[in-house]
């Protein structure tokens, strides 16, 4: 799996591709927490578009990055989940982490 | 009951090998013809029993992991993950949501996945010997 950063004016971007299972889990999350010690985000967003499947390790990752970033005081939000990626959030309880994505790609909320 | 198709595959509990077991799972589901959803249903159940397997089984060793699948009349897929491993002294309390001995880097989220994508699940361990998941999903007919 491919982890891909971008930072703007304050906002952290953070896209995952390929599949996020356990295998993956450890690397991805090592290069989340370089990203965000590195720019020091206020808000940042994990796009899953790329992903092709996610298990509950990608659950345990979202749960490590909402608490790391949370220790700066930035907010975090999930966009994009494939349809598998969904199903696994929602069943574990963290529907409410996901925003939905307007089409000019505007944030429509946050946690 | 009998079976009209089976496999039964046997690796290292190497993380690695996680992607194989979904992949494999998937190959043999797909005679069933499963919709998009049953299908990655299916992947995460093995992904998360194959994990546990991994993560758990063999603590001071790689150890092996069997997964069986039979087709069953009527569209049913059973799923078998089966280990030799350390086994789980209290498999209620390992079933809790959230319960988890693996640490921040486990969601404890993996028998609730499982659970809630088959429509039946049966974990049988014995500490010492092993632990086996068996699950088991009826597919939508199509057309």
């Amino acid at each position: 799996m491919q982890t891909f950063s971008f930072y703007s004016d304050g906002r952290l971007t953070v896209r995952f591709c390929g599949e996020l299972d356990h295998a993956a889990a450890a690397g991805a999350m090592y290069a989340l927490t370089e990203a965000a010690q590195e720019y020091l985000p206020r808000t940042c967003v994990l796009d899953l578009s790329g992903l092709t499947f996610m298990d509950s390790s990608g659950v345990a990752l979202l749960l490590r990055a909402k608490k790391l970033l949370s220790r700066s005081g930035a907010s975090l939000t999930v966009q994009s989940p494939p349809e598998q990626a969904r199903r696994v959030l929602e069943l574990a309880g963290l529907g409410a982490m996901l925003v939905q994505q307007e089409p000019e790609r505007r944030e429509v909320g946050s946690i | 009951m009998k079976a009209e198709n089976y496999i039964k595959l046997e690796f290292p509990a190497r993380s690695v090998n996680e992607g194989f077991a979904r992949a494999a799972a998937a190959a043999f589901a797909a005679q069933l013809d499963p919709n998009m959803t049953e299908l990655g249903d299916i992947k995460t159940a093995v992904s998360e029993a194959v994990t546990n397997a991994v993560v758990h089984a063999y603590p001071e060793a790689i150890g092996m992991v069997q997964l069986r699948m039979r087709i069953l009349p009527n569209r049913e897929l059973e799923i078998v993950v089966k280990d030799r491993g350390v086994g789980i002294p209290d498999v209620e309390r390992a079933r809790t949501p959230l319960y988890t001995t693996g640490g921040e880097e486990r969601s404890g989220m993996g028998f609730t996945i499982m659970e809630g994508f088959m429509d039946r699940l049966r974990v049988r361990s014995i500490p010492g010997k092993g632990t086996t998941v068996t699950m088991r999903r009826k597919l939508t007919r199509r057309g």
